[in-house]
């Protein structure tokens, strides 16, 4: 469900795209008691799996 | 015990206002340890525990909205290493344990990215042009082989040429940049590009040298007649900001 979800007070024009290329595979990685992993994201069903296809773990250039 | 969740945006190095609503329309607050402050909210575990997360993240509309909202809340620290989408914490006794444990590496992570910005680039192929209507008139098979392969040929010249000019580009632009990273190429109907996307850049840019960045974005996109080069951002340094393992 959706609920509890308002829209931003700021808006950027930002393609989701290119902002899910960075939220889901960018950022810092902590050990949370709760922290989704790009293959627990696999986990979850079709339709979000295609929309990951293009997004797979990030390759830093630093490291 | 506790139905709420902490939430993680983003560690800073001060105390920043209040940011604009997160993802569960809660006011972000901040915790502070070890130098550190963290910019967390507190999310329902009913939305936002491990299971309702996959089960929600499965509803494009709610990651939208949630990966719209968690931006929106790191776009308006200056500076910040922000934290993947969906890092929930039992409480702020945790997030303050995490702080402590991992102090050099964000720290490190911080100064990284001080006085930086990251730009997106992403690079697609100029579409072929439309091959000349075939003749009316029937044609022999040869003719047909012949043209089927002069069509091949034009094709991977142009893919050549695309990726010859996009590593040309990607040259000139990390000349300008502290660091580059390649993301995994987008997915066309996703990206909602009708043509190939050849490659998608980030690049951490001195805000000083924004101005010149942004120019030899476009000069290369006047350039280049194989590729578009389209620049997106600024962002948060999200693709920089990855501490070392620990």
């Amino acid at each position: 469900m959706t609920e509890g979800v308002p829209a931003p007070a700021l808006e950027r024009p930002v393609a989701l795209v290119d902002l899910l290329d960075r939220v889901l595979a960018g950022g810092v990685v902590v050990s949370g008691e709760l922290t989704l992993s790009i293959a627990d994201v696999d986990l979850v069903h079709i339709s979000l799996r295609t929309l990951l296809s293009s997004i797979t773990a990030l390759r830093p250039a630093d490291e | 015990m506790s139905e709420h969740g902490c939430w993680l945006y983003a560690v800073t190095g001060k105390a920043v206002p209040a940011p604009p609503r997160g993802v569960a329309g809660e006011t972000p607050r901040c915790v502070e340890a070890a130098g550190l402050v963290a910019v967390v909210g507190d999310v329902p575990l009913d939305s936002f525990g491990q299971d309702a997360l996959y089960r929600n993240l499965e509803d494009l509309d709610w990651l939208s909205r949630v990966a719209r909202a968690h931006d929106a809340v790191i776009a308006t620290l200056p500076t910040v290493v922000p934290i993947r989408l969906a890092t929930v914490y039992r409480d702020d006794a945790r997030v303050r344990e995490v702080l402590e444990q991992r102090a050099a590496d964000f720290h490190r992570a911080l100064r990284r990215v001080t006085g930086r910005t990251e730009w997106g680039v992403k690079v697609f192929a100029v579409p072929e042009p439309v091959p000349a209507a075939a003749s009316a008139r029937p044609e022999s098979g040869t003719a047909y082989l012949a043209r089927r392969r002069a069509a091949l040929s034009r094709r991977e010249r142009l893919e050549q040429r695309a990726a010859e000019q996009a590593r040309d580009v990607h040259i000139g632009l990390a000349a300008l940049a502290v660091a580059s990273c390649d993301h995994p190429l987008q997915n066309r109907a996703l990206a909602g590009e009708h043509t190939r996307m050849v490659r998608n850049l980030a690049y951490l840019v001195a805000d000083d040298r924004a101005p010149a960045f942004a120019d030899a974005v476009t000069a290369c996109d006047q350039r280049s007649d194989a590729i578009r080069v389209q620049l997106t951002g600024p962002w948060p340094p999200y693709s920089f900001a990855a501490l070392e393992e620990p």
